[in-house]
């Protein structure tokens, strides 16, 4: 690619992954509506749909506002942490066979990467932030976010195994005969739960819990600082069920309809999946969620890849 | 290519010298953070884009969280600030820069012999299968041997934090 096409390219996909997430909220909040048996926000404009346009303006206009008590330069650069990760990462997905920025042979280690990076941006909030409620929230996060990432790269090396390769072209085209989802389901569930609580989404939104902590971790912020961890969640939302649908489900093959529109199918279907377990689940407890991930997915995970391994050493 | 090198390793020292010189300590962590990030573009611009990775994974990722995550624990406020300014007084630089005259004395000496040392710098690509095939080849012994001190740590952690049950009737009542 030329260096003209990169200068269209870029703002191009910031583009249309800003309105996706935007657009996102007001299709969490109509689900939820649904699913919950009531209407959810239907007034502005048609269905609702400007519900959005009118959040966004007020978000923008109300006051920035940092804490005496804060620690000024941290709290004002971790809500952008999270928002620079998850973009970077979508350089590396690829969206179409000729579609996509960075075709990097290290494609799923840079995703790995990027994603533990993730964890600096609610720590840093709940640790600036100077306010027990944010560093309960931060210190949740951190110790959470830590212990599933461990099974989250585990999870994925039955996928690495099977493609040979870390470039995430050279996966999807490996999945030309069956997808992944099928030999490596268990890796799929792993990975699925693992990336919720990557993106602290319910039921494992225990550094924001309501409840017990106000916000958690973001408690401090407000305007458009507290509006990037919102949109920073919906990002990393999309980008997640996007590496479920390129790493398990073929990416963009499919029947008839052009490669794109598969692509943007499947990891729509898998959003609307997160929003209803979001709907469905209750919190557990903090360690309930400790001693799941490292007593039941930890060594689910290392099963998973001793098994995938074995058949494949037996099949050559 | 070598431009791209040369940057990441003056931000590379830049920031690691913000991280010896900065009074809090959770600043000093930050600049760690970038030095680590710079280290591993230089490692990818040199031909190991594997060991790039593993840079930002394990140690930008996983070890420096684990790092704030005490440090957010301890609660180390301005007093802290104060007492570390106090402690970095010029004489204390001495030691350390002796130590680090004679590296580059060294490093002088090795880079004065020529280009020996840089020649075929970007000429091999190391895969991370050959990563894989190396360790678990002719360094298996040296990857058993960390997994031993690995266990014994694991051992050593899991002791500390067991939490101390009395037993039964202890106390004469039967409640713990």
């Amino acid at each position: 690619m030329s260096t003209l096409q990169y200068i269209i390219l870029i703002p191009a996909l910031i583009f249309v992954l800003m309105s996706v997430a935007s657009g996102l909220i007001w299709v969490e909040r109509r689900l939820l509506g649904i699913w919950q048996d009531r209407l959810g926000p239907n007034r502005v404009g048609p269905f609702g749909v400007l519900q959005v346009l009118a959040d966004i303006l007020k978000v923008f206009t109300k006051e920035d506002w940092v804490p005496p008590f804060a620690d000024k330069p941290v709290f004002i650069t971790a809500p952008a942490i999270i928002v620079v990760t998850v973009l970077i990462t979508f350089a590396v997905v690829p969206f179409g066979p000729r579609a996509g920025l960075a075709d990097l042979n290290i494609g799923l280690l840079f995703f790995l990467a990027m994603s533990s990076l993730g964890v600096y941006s609610v720590a840093l909030a709940g640790w600036a932030s100077d306010s027990k409620y944010s560093l309960l929230g931060g210190l949740r996060a951190s110790a959470q976010m830590i212990s599933y990432e461990v099974f989250m790269g585990l999870s994925l090396m039955g996928v690495v195994m099977l493609a040979g390769s870390f470039n995430l072209r050279t996966i999807v085209l490996a999945q030309r005969h069956m997808w992944n989802i099928v030999p490596q389901f268990l890796g799929f569930i792993i990975f699925m739960i693992a990336g919720i609580a990557e993106t602290h989404r319910l039921p494992f939104d225990l550094p924001e819990a309501e409840s017990e902590l106000v916000a958690g971790f973001h408690s401090e912020y407000s305007g458009m600082k507290f509006g990037m961890f919102f949109l920073g969640e919906y990002f990393g939302i999309t980008l997640i069920s996007a590496m479920m649908t390129t790493l398990f489900l073929g990416g963009w093959m499919g029947p008839v309809l052009p490669p794109i529109v598969w692509f943007a199918l499947k990891t729509f279907a898998f959003i609307c999946f997160f929003i209803l377990l979001r709907a469905t689940l209750p919190r557990p407890r903090y360690d309930q969620l400790m001693s799941f991930g490292w007593k039941t997915m930890f060594p689910l995970s290392l099963v998973n890849l001793l098994v995938t391994g074995g058949i494949i050493l037996a099949a050559r | 290519m070598t431009t791209s090198f040369y940057l990441a390793a003056a931000v590379a020292l830049a920031s690691t010298l913000m991280v010896i010189t900065r009074a809090r300590i959770i600043h000093a962590l930050l600049y760690f953070i970038i030095s680590l990030f710079s280290v591993s573009i230089m490692f990818f611009v040199v031909g190991a884009p594997f060991a790039a990775a593993l840079e930002v994974i394990i140690y930008a990722g996983a070890i420096m969280v684990l790092f704030l995550f005490i440090i957010m624990i301890l609660n180390l406020g301005a007093e802290a600030a104060a007492q570390e300014r106090q402690w970095l007084t010029p004489g204390i630089w001495l030691g350390p820069s002796m130590l680090a005259l004679i590296l580059i004395a060294d490093l002088a000496f090795l880079i004065s012999r020529g280009g020996v040392y840089t020649n075929g710098l970007y000429a091999v690509t190391v895969r991370p299968k050959d990563v894989g095939i190396a360790l678990y080849g002719p360094y298996l012994l040296g990857v058993e041997l960390a997994s031993l001190l690995l266990l014994a740590g694991l051992i050593g952690a899991l002791h500390l934090a067991r939490r101390n049950v009395p037993e039964e009737g202890e106390d004469g009542t039967g409640i713990n």
